[in-house]
């Protein structure tokens, strides 16, 4: 394993937690040196109101990221099995709520 | 927050001039074409047309030079702000116009530009920033009506690009716009409590009005008929309102602000229309705003030069940043060996 010369600090996105019982959510990007920095930073940039309890940083080069190319085929498929949705049964008024 | 609505060239003393759109794929060209018609939204991978693009990381750019260059004029009053309250709201304005320059910078990224490349063209002069910058903050009347007017015509511009056809661009848009309304109240209020005080404390904020108002009405470009790049940006869905549009907006909203300060607005011919249902206004000078936006304005040398010098004052910061993380990297190394 090589050190990257790095000229420009790496990309990072990061993600914020709102509150205790939400998922953490993706929030944008900053460029950081390292993680805990990354992670000072994105404090900084992106809850200075109180935005979140939990913050994670990812480096952007670790994303794997699906091809807007495949966007047919892979997520075609699923527009005709509507039998997937509960809709699509028909259950009697005097049943309620099911 | 601040931009102006258009976008202006970045080499000096050239008008922006429409792209050309010929040499692109006319299948993927008429794919983009029905997904904007659609009202859709592209994303970073989506295949876009080059002049789509270019026009895009200009502007976001130069959105973001301008959050940038914008922290210089109101820090300069944050050590003589006139109280511990008003130090510690400008302390948060200004580091919120940091942090609008980051989302901006990193939207404009998504598009295949890198930061250093940015900061390249705003330090070498070459990249454009909002003009309004380049009048300088004479009294603490000046930090309000910032707040109020550059702020408020910020917000006008803005509060349209968050339905910006480019995602990223319209996501950090959305992140602004909800910190913004902050900036234009303190300012206002910063003013109203001003108006309460003696004479001369009222006399220096109607002159910092009568300094401002004009340039902030020139914030929105110039009228749409001299404004070629417009159509293009409509069309793609990266402007919404027009120029003129805007600025009558701006102009309806802050008239009765202005009265509810007691200040007079430095126009003769702003009168109620009847007819129109909207305030009619007076001329532009336009000369002047692309004077100053061809460098010659009264404070470009020095904001840019004030600009250059922080960014080569932070650069020991930014390497020994980097000196650490190799260092924990080889540390790491070594013990895993």
């Amino acid at each position: 394993m090589t050190t990257p010369a790095l000229k420009e600090w790496p990309l990072w996105e990061v993600f914020v937690r709102s509150k205790q019982g939400l998922e953490h959510k993706h929030c944008g990007s900053l460029h950081a040196a390292d993680a805990a920095q990354a992670l000072h930073m994105a404090r900084d940039v992106y809850t200075r109101r109180q935005e979140g309890v939990s913050i994670w940083v990812v480096p952007s080069a670790s994303i794997t990221a699906s091809n807007p190319d495949d966007k047919g085929e892979l997520f075609d498929p699923a527009a005709d099995k509507i039998y997937r949705h509960p809709t699509f049964y028909e259950i009697p008024e005097e049943v309620g709520h099911m | 927050m601040y931009t102006q609505s258009f976008s202006v060239a970045d080499a000096p003393g050239q008008k922006p001039a429409a792209p050309t759109l010929s040499t692109e794929n006319p299948q993927l060209m008429a794919a983009f074409d029905a997904r904007i018609d659609a009202d859709g939204r592209i994303e970073p991978q989506d295949w876009m047309p080059e002049a789509y693009r270019k026009t895009l990381v200009r502007q976001i750019s130069q959105h973001a030079h301008s959050e940038i260059v914008g922290m210089l004029p109101e820090g300069n009053w944050i050590s003589r702000a006139p109280s511990l309250k008003r130090k510690a709201i400008l302390i948060a304005k200004v580091q919120d116009e940091g942090g609008h320059g980051l989302y901006l910078y990193s939207a404009a990224e998504t598009l295949g530009t890198s930061r250093d490349q940015m900061l390249e063209g705003l330090h070498s002069g070459r990249a454009k920033y909002s003009s309004i910058f380049n009048y300088p903050t004479l009294t603490w009347a000046d930090v309000g009506v910032i707040g109020w007017l550059v702020d408020g015509a910020a917000i006008m511009n803005q509060i349209p690009l968050c339905r910006c056809s480019y995602g990223p661009y319209a996501r950090a848009m959305v992140r602004v716009c909800k910190e913004e309304s902050f900036h234009q109240r303190q300012g206002y209020e910063a003013l109203l409590v001003m108006m309460q005080g003696t004479e001369a404390q009222k006399a220096m904020v109607q002159d910092a009005v009568n300094r401002w108002w004009w340039k902030c009405l020139a914030m929105f470009g110039p009228p749409d008929a001299d404004s070629p790049n417009s159509a293009q940006g409509m069309r793609w869905g990266i402007k919404r309102i027009s120029n003129d549009d805007l600025r009558q907006k701006f102009v309806d909203a802050t008239v009765p602000q202005a009265q509810v300060l007691g200040i007079t607005l430095p126009d003769p011919d702003l009168k109620w229309n009847e007819a129109r249902q909207h305030y009619d206004y007076g001329q532009i000078d336009w000369a002047e705003f692309w004077n100053t936006v061809e460098g010659n304005g009264p404070c470009n040398k020095e904001r840019l030069s004030t600009r250059v010098k922080a960014h080569n004052d932070g650069q020991w910061v930014r390497d020994a940043a980097l000196a650490y993380t190799r260092k924990q990297q080889q540390r790491a190394q070594k013990e895993a060996a």
